[in-house]
């Protein structure tokens, strides 16, 4: 039987962000991955890293800019973000949102239209004002998923690719082997932070993690301009122009889909492009000219509350699983610091992450779907 | 903070689209001889048919290669709109008869995605095409599709290639024979299979001087007949040999340099070594297509709702390997030309950058970096085009990959010493042709998708900061920022 001190199931940005951690403490780490390395949602979402809400921000703003040199490859990361208002609603909103920062610390400056379009070229007269995070940032997530990868390997890590985890062998409250397609692996401990297949995966465990999975569409256009400030929102859009020029841009309503242990079937892109794109060129005019050159889609889990769950389980006892809920991404960094603390220190050195626990659930209902109308179209 | 749940969520998208604006019995996707004839035949038995195609192309969309590789030899007249749009009317007699037949024709309107139901999506009403022209994009609705796209140029790199000069054999004709707009003289024709023979042909008759055809193998490659028609007209073959390079000015190719050391005057190397079925429409729609050697590449499985006709089903079998064929001139080109030898143009990515999945030029490599390579991915797992293009950026350009993604899967099965037909089929994604914001936007959208819209999934209790939660700041926060799916 192949093995490892930690056998991590799945080898998205969470699961291998955890996997550098471990490997970076010296521990002996296999990563097992369905297909390649970040192919769900960790390589292509909008690619932010400003998640103030989290109990995780203050470790994912502290680690963000020294990636790139301690994982040795490039993340493209950027600093700060602008969130540009298009309707009085959402100057009203997002002066809301500043007041609140400048509440909790975080440093933000409202700007008027002129200094929206200084920092923002592509912006026009049309917006209202905007608010600037000196906070956070953003980076390309494909890149940095390899990154980890590579990254993991340097460190002596195993990453087994094309090989989907079928199961669990337990014995004496443990999970003792992670069973694949190509035989077990051997574990001391078990990190299961497979994205849209961790509610199946869990239930094999007899754990049930309350997650709906659902479908979200970005478009990309042709390279613009390099501007001086490229993680831009606004307008109920999240993107970013990347450092090639290229505008990625998401948002809109999502679609609700089931998603088995052997994760989506599919991920189409939908007309749902002509809304964004008519958002895209309203929030930054001077861009309207530019080709959408692609479209894709992603497979998102969420939580009930929106919120990760980030917990070590007391039965089996060496168990720690990760879903992040649509933020693990930008989290990367400081989720995987968290997931480390849990295997071998059961417990997170640097925050308290018991919001994060699957305690919470304890009460949910049992139609907690439902009642939010999470469900698949019939 | 409290929440009563309504058993909707107002930020999902069901019944939030829009309707299509037309449905037809039939939609025929390119208007040339075969599309047209499907058209017309439909409509002689009473179905309702609209017949798109998207030439006359605009422009900025020939300067990028799109759909063709025009290589930068059209005529200036190619920026007249009007013209072109006589040109390419008055190049198609069948189109009028297909109007007569009741047939609608929209001409300069392109497809850029075919939409239905399925795997991961049920939240279509029905199942659409969406298509634009120069002013707005749109949704129409049918019954039955028939692709009828053609097939496109198979590009080549070689040192020089990235000028304006080179170009492909289907852009040539349809410059030739449908614009008549094309702006070079003296051609020097890759390849001496049928495709490039015809095309010397076709540069004859349209009073165009041929300094020579090129041949990679030992002995030229098409039909007899052909042959025989090429000779007679004095063209002559070099066969054994390779393009070691282009050179030329500010106006594009001067010289090809042969790798048997020959020059050869002349302004245009048209690059006639294949022809790729036109997929693009069936791949982004998850549609079933197979690798054929026989009929050019990948070719649409074919199925009721979604057929394919035309050279977009697949070249006609003469039972020659044209996959073979390429990995031969492939082979042939990267054994001769320097590793520095631009892949992708749009991004600029050498073949050795390719080979070493190396990041763009804008990001720093550090040491680790530039001991990556594919050998180094090979170790975990098969090469896959759609990974190496994230991490090079091969094929991510504006021409949306139709200059290199076939040379990057030969390469990758070059290096990787793997039969062609393992490398994935690099995905294609809708909008399969460029098409601006502008254009591209729904400006009309349905009050249902406005009211949806929320900029992630409308889940009030997601954003509250962890310190706000329990404290009054959290209900101010909802109140704030969310209306969405709760009470």
């Amino acid at each position: 039987m192949s093995g490892a001190e930690v056998v991590i199931v799945g080898g998205g940005v969470t699961g291998l962000s955890a996997g550098w951690w471990l490997a970076r403490s010296g521990v002996k780490v296999t990563v097992l991955d369905k297909g390649i390395v970040g192919w769900e949602a960790s390589g292509r979402n909008g690619g932010g890293a400003s998640h103030y809400q989290s109990p995780l921000f203050d470790e994912e703003h502290r680690m963000w800019p020294q990636m790139d040199d301690l994982l040795g490859y490039p993340t493209e990361h950027q600093k700060d973000r602008i969130l540009i208002a298009m309707t009085e609603r959402q100057w009203e909103q997002y002066r809301f949102v500043a007041e609140r920062h400048k509440r909790l610390g975080h440093p933000v400056d409202v700007l008027d239209v002129k200094q929206v379009q200084d920092a923002v070229p592509l912006a026009g007269d049309n917006c209202f004002g905007g608010v600037h995070y000196r906070f956070g940032g953003h980076a390309n997530p494909q890149r940095t998923v390899q990154a980890y990868a590579w990254a993991l390997q340097d460190l002596g890590g195993t990453i087994v690719q094309h090989n989907a985890v079928t199961g669990f062998e337990t014995a004496g409250g443990k999970v003792t082997a992670v069973r694949t397609a190509a035989g077990d692996y051997g574990c001391d401990t078990v990190v299961v932070a497979p994205g849209p297949q961790t509610a199946a995966l869990m239930a094999q465990l007899g754990i049930a993690v309350p997650l709906a999975n659902a479908r979200a569409e970005m478009i990309i256009t042709e390279p613009a301009p390099m501007m001086p400030i490229g993680g831009v929102d606004g307008h109920k859009l999240y993107g970013r122009q990347t450092m090639r020029g290229s505008l990625a841009y998401g948002g809109g309503p999502h679609e609700w889909i089931d998603v088995d242990a052997t994760g989506p079937a599919a991920r189409p892109s939908t007309p749902l492009m002509r809304n964004l794109a008519s958002r895209l060129a309203e929030l930054l005019p001077k861009a309207a000219h530019l080709n959408v050159i692609r479209s894709w889609a992603g497979v998102i889990e969420n939580s009930p509350d929106g919120r990760p769950i980030i917990d070590r389980l007391t039965s089996p006892d060496n168990v720690v699983v990760a879903s992040m809920s649509g933020v693990g991404f930008g989290l990367s960094p400081a989720s995987g610091h968290a997931i480390r603390d849990l295997v071998l220190d059961g417990a997170c050195s640097f925050a308290d992450i018991g919001i994060l626990g699957l305690a919470r659930f304890a009460d949910l209902e049992a139609d907690w779907r439902e009642r939010r109308g999470w469900m698949p179209i019939a | 903070m409290e929440l009563n749940f309504t058993g909707t969520d107002l930020c999902a998208i069901a019944g939030t689209r829009s309707p299509p604006e037309a449905r037809y019995d039939l939609v025929v996707i390119g208007a040339g001889r075969s599309g047209t004839a499907a058209a017309i035949a439909a409509a002689k038995t009473g179905s309702s048919v609209l017949l798109v195609d998207e030439n006359p192309v605009s422009g900025p969309l020939m300067g990028n290669d799109v759909p063709l590789y025009f290589g930068g030899r059209m005529t200036a007249a190619t920026q007249n709109s009007e013209r072109m749009l006589e040109a390419i009317f008055m190049s198609a007699p069948a189109l009028e008869q297909a109007m007569e037949a009741g047939v609608e024709v929209l001409l300069g309107t392109s497809a850029w995605g075919v939409y239905r139901n399925g795997p991961g999506v049920s939240s279509l009403p029905e199942q659409v095409v969406g298509l634009a022209d120069r002013t707005r994009s749109w949704l129409v609705g049918f019954d039955r599709i028939v692709l009828a796209t053609g097939a496109r140029d198979l590009a080549l790199a070689f040192p020089g290639w990235n000028q304006p000069g080179v170009m492909g054999a289907a852009a040539l004709r349809m410059l030739l024979t449908r614009y008549d707009a094309f702006a070079g003289r003296r051609l020097v024709v890759l390849g001496s299979h049928d495709l490039a023979l015809q095309t010397a042909l076709v540069a004859t008759e349209h009073g165009l001087e041929v300094a020579a055809l090129v041949e990679v193998r030992d002995a030229p490659q098409g039909s007899a007949d052909l042959l025989a028609q090429v000779a007679a007209a004095g063209i002559a073959i070099r066969c054994g040999q390779s393009i070691a390079s282009a050179s030329g000015g500010i106006e594009g190719v001067e010289a090809a340099t042969l790798t048997s050391g020959e020059v050869i005057d002349c302004d245009t190397i048209c690059v006639a070594v294949g022809l790729v079925p036109s997929i693009e429409l069936v791949d982004a729609m998850h549609g079933p297509r197979a690798l054929n050697p026989a009929r050019g590449g990948y070719i649409p499985s074919g199925e009721e709702t979604v057929s394919a006709v035309g050279s977009c089903a697949g070249l006609a079998d003469t039972g020659f390997d044209h996959i073979c064929y390429r990995m031969d001139w492939m082979r042939a080109l990267s054994a001769t030309s320097a590793p520095d030898t631009i892949i992708c143009q749009c991004e600029e990515v050498t073949r050795a950058d390719l080979l070493g999945v190396q990041p763009p030029n804008y990001l720093a490599r550090p040491a680790a970096m530039g001991a990556r390579s594919l050998e180094t991915l090979l170790g975990d797992g098969p090469a896959n085009p759609d990974q190496i293009k994230r991490l090079t950026r091969a094929g991510m350009g504006v021409c949306q990959g139709r200059r290199c993604r076939d040379q990057v899967a030969m390469l990758l099965a070059i290096e990787a010493d793997v039969p062609f037909g393992t490398i994935p089929l690099a995905t294609h994604r809708a909008p399969v042709r460029p098409i601006p914001l502008r254009i591209m936007a729904d400006w009309h959208e349905s009050e249902a998708m406005t009211a949806a819209w929320d900029v992630w999934f409308g889940i009030p209790t997601q954003w509250v900061p962890v310190q706000d939660i329990g404290t009054p700041h959290e209900d101010e926060h909802r109140q704030m920022l969310y209306t969405g799916m709760y009470e």
